[in-house]
């Protein structure tokens, strides 16, 4: 197990190094001089143009502003924000628990949902109930999440006004933060009425982020479980005369996790995506919503930083997704 | 006096694209305490599915009827699923034939073991660690203690087949039924797993229910033999004078295409195949293939007395018929 957890982390090295190449040069591709952005209305002369791409290296060859790239990285330098010139590394921790938050929330509805629907579907194969689900999930699979993310808006804040618009909290609230996520400060708070409000400004944005990976969820954990429930040893739990409670939940479940623990790895670089758009309908103050906002602005250390973090997360869940296969199937543990 | 199982008039019928299926055609099938019955026949002959109806195991597509099904004085058709799995895996255990696949591999020996002896027998922890280290003892498995937390991967078929033996015994099952249980294992496994689970039998005083399409294995170990085909019992004998006089066709073809029993340079085999949902014949089953078969076969069947084996044909091998028969089939 240690040689595979090794051997895997020795992996992520040159994945690593390529995803370095695809942000530094693909925020270089885009569009547009970064000084001309900064410089807004007003222009520049000619020379303080020169001199600002001097300031910045962007006259210089791009391999060699690669290189000195990757030498700051090493050493921790994700550099700084050509805007608001703080490092990009604090904005990062600063804005990622808004996402941490949201995305955990809305993985949170994706299991507790995803997986009971999939095992109802599977044991009621073909009934109904079966075809209910299975046909909601097609629907939040295909559904853009914009369109989805407007519309419970329209719904729920325009006609019932049951939620708010947008934001974390409502601005009445105001107190100290110890941990970045607002549930857990604003329960700590202990002002009244304010993990209320936290709760309902958090519930539209999550479910908005959890339709995909609860749709794929609940479809994955249907199929395994079709899958499961013909094997011999279901049978033999049967024949024992276990309670079908326990050959589903125990004997069946077990096994079909496997395929769908990978889908719930694999879901994470989905809410990463998915709380891009999500953050920007909502106004969340999260890593998306800073992504978009710096891609706007070209400022370059911003949109590479960020995304070679995000790829770094979702590269670190994989690994840790591999690992859990371990603890379901002993058979992967023990070879 | 009543019998440990008694099963009358089953037909079962599956329901499928192409119609109804009948994969059992009303069979009796009794069985007593300390009985061993054999119920041999070709794949598809509905051997197993009768059993699975009587664990009620089979699948949702799958539509029984009997006239009676009864095990130790209680009628299986009428009670409710609840009642069902106080009977199954505790008074009647099952063994199936691919034991590799027939365990959870996600849990280990001992757990499914254990499982079992709580959801019956309801011990304490310490005693259910006690009693399941007995039973792996008592099937012959070396270092029970270790074995206890191996996952079914780490044993082999022969292993595996050992422990799912020690899990259905585990509640002292009236009644076992072993489901091709060989049928997967090595040759040398064969006979090991075969004599223990006879010894046990005599030991615990078990019905045994032994479903295998291996005469080889009928003749060594069963007390009475009933021979299906096409989902109809075509015959059924006392193992000695099965062998002896075999008295329907189907039975005496199968007994003369042993490998042991051939004397000529080729081994003889029953021409055709088993009639499937599509051709199924009139009236004897077995009629296309057989070749004391008459225009009468196509348009009745009549069963035979004890005398004759029960046998379901118009025209019953006797003794003095199979010196002839015998080079023909």
């Amino acid at each position: 197990m240690l040689g595979f957890i090794l051997r895997r982390v020795g992996l992520l090295v040159p994945t690593f190094l390529g995803i370095t190449i695809i942000t530094f040069g693909f925020v270089r591709v885009l569009p547009g001089d970064p000084v001309l952005l900064m410089a807004g209305e007003r222009g520049l002369t000619p020379e303080r143009h020169q001199q600002l791409l001097e300031e910045f290296g962007f006259n210089r060859p791009i391999w060699q502003q690669y290189i000195e790239y990757l030498g700051d990285l090493l050493t921790g330098d994700f550099g700084n924000s050509f805007i608001t010139k703080k490092p990009v590394l604090d904005e990062f921790f600063t804005l990622f628990p808004a996402t941490i938050e949201l995305s955990l929330c809305a993985m949170l509805i994706a299991i507790a949902f995803g997986i009971p629907a999939g095992i109802i579907a599977a044991s009621k194969r073909g009934s109904i109930l079966d075809q209910s689900i299975m046909g909601v999930s097609l629907v939040g699979y295909s559904m853009p999440i914009f369109w989805w993310g407007l519309l419970l808006i329209i719904v729920f804040s325009g006609w019932l006004g049951w939620t708010p618009v947008s934001g974390r909290i409502s601005l009445v609230f105001f107190f100290q933060i110890k941990t970045g996520f607002m549930l857990i400060d604003s329960l700590l708070s202990g002002q009244k009425g304010a993990f209320q409000s936290a709760l309902s400004h958090i519930i539209l944005p999550a479910i908005v982020l959890a339709t995909i990976p609860l749709a794929v969820i609940a479809r994955q954990t249907r199929s395994a479980m079709l899958e499961v429930l013909g094997e011999d040893y279901v049978r033999t739990a049967k024949a024992k005369g276990l309670p079908s409670r326990r050959v589903i939940g125990i004997h069946a479940l077990r096994n079909a996790m496997i395929p769908v623990i990978t889908v719930i790895g694999l879901s994470v670089g989905t809410l990463l995506a998915g709380a891009i758009l999500t953050e920007t309908i909502f106004s969340w103050p999260g890593i998306g919503k800073w992504m978009v906002d710096s891609i706007s602005r070209r400022d370059y250390q911003v949109v590479q930083g960020g995304l070679l973090l995000i790829a770094a997360i979702v590269m670190t869940v994989n690994l840790l997704v591999d690992m859990t296969y371990g603890l379901i199937n002993p058979r992967i543990r023990h070879n | 006096m009543k019998k440990l199982l008694d099963i009358k008039n089953l037909s079962i019928d599956f329901q499928t694209a192409g119609g109804l299926f009948r994969a059992v055609d009303q069979i009796d099938i009794t069985c007593d305490s300390g009985e061993v019955l054999a119920i041999v026949g070709e794949s598809g002959s509905g051997k197993s599915v009768a059993m699975l109806a009587l664990m009620g195991l089979l699948p949702w597509n799958a539509k029984v009827s009997a006239e009676l099904m009864q095990f130790d004085s209680k009628n299986m058709l009428a009670i409710s699923k609840k009642e069902r799995r106080k009977i199954i895996g505790k008074h009647i255990g099952m063994i199936f034939q691919e034991p590799m696949s027939s365990l959870n591999p996600c849990f280990t020996v001992g757990f499914q073991i254990v499982e079992t002896l709580k959801l019956h027998l309801g011990l304490n922890r310490a005693q259910r660690r006690k009693k399941a280290i007995e039973l792996l003892e008592l099937v012959g498995i070396p270092a029970p203690e270790t074995r206890l937390n191996a996952f079914p991967h780490q044993l082999s078929g022969g292993m595996c087949q050992r422990v799912m033996i020690a899990m259905v015994l585990a509640s002292n099952p009236k009644l076992l039924i072993a489901d091709e249980p060989t049928t997967a294992l090595d040759v040398t496994i064969q006979a090991q797993i075969l004599n223990l689970l006879l010894s046990l039998q005599k030991e615990k005083n078990m019905a045994l229910i032994l479903i295998t399409h291996d005469m080889g294995v009928v003749a060594e170990t069963a007390d009475r033999v009933q021979v299906q085909y096409a989902g109809q019992k075509v015959e059924e004998q006392k193992v000695e004078s099965l062998f002896q006089t075999p008295h329907h066709p189907y039975t005496l073809a199968l007994l003369s295409s042993l490998p042991e029993r051939a004397d000529g340079r080729k081994l003889p085999s029953i021409a055709g195949l088993v009639p499937g949902q599509f051709d199924r014949p009139p009236a004897c089953l077995f009629a296309p293939r057989c070749s004391f078969a008459t225009s009468l076969c196509n348009k009745e069947v009549k069963k035979q007395s004890n005398l004759l084996g029960q046998a379901l044909c118009n025209f019953p091998v006797t003794y003095t018929q199979q010196k002839n028969a015998g080079a023909k089939a």
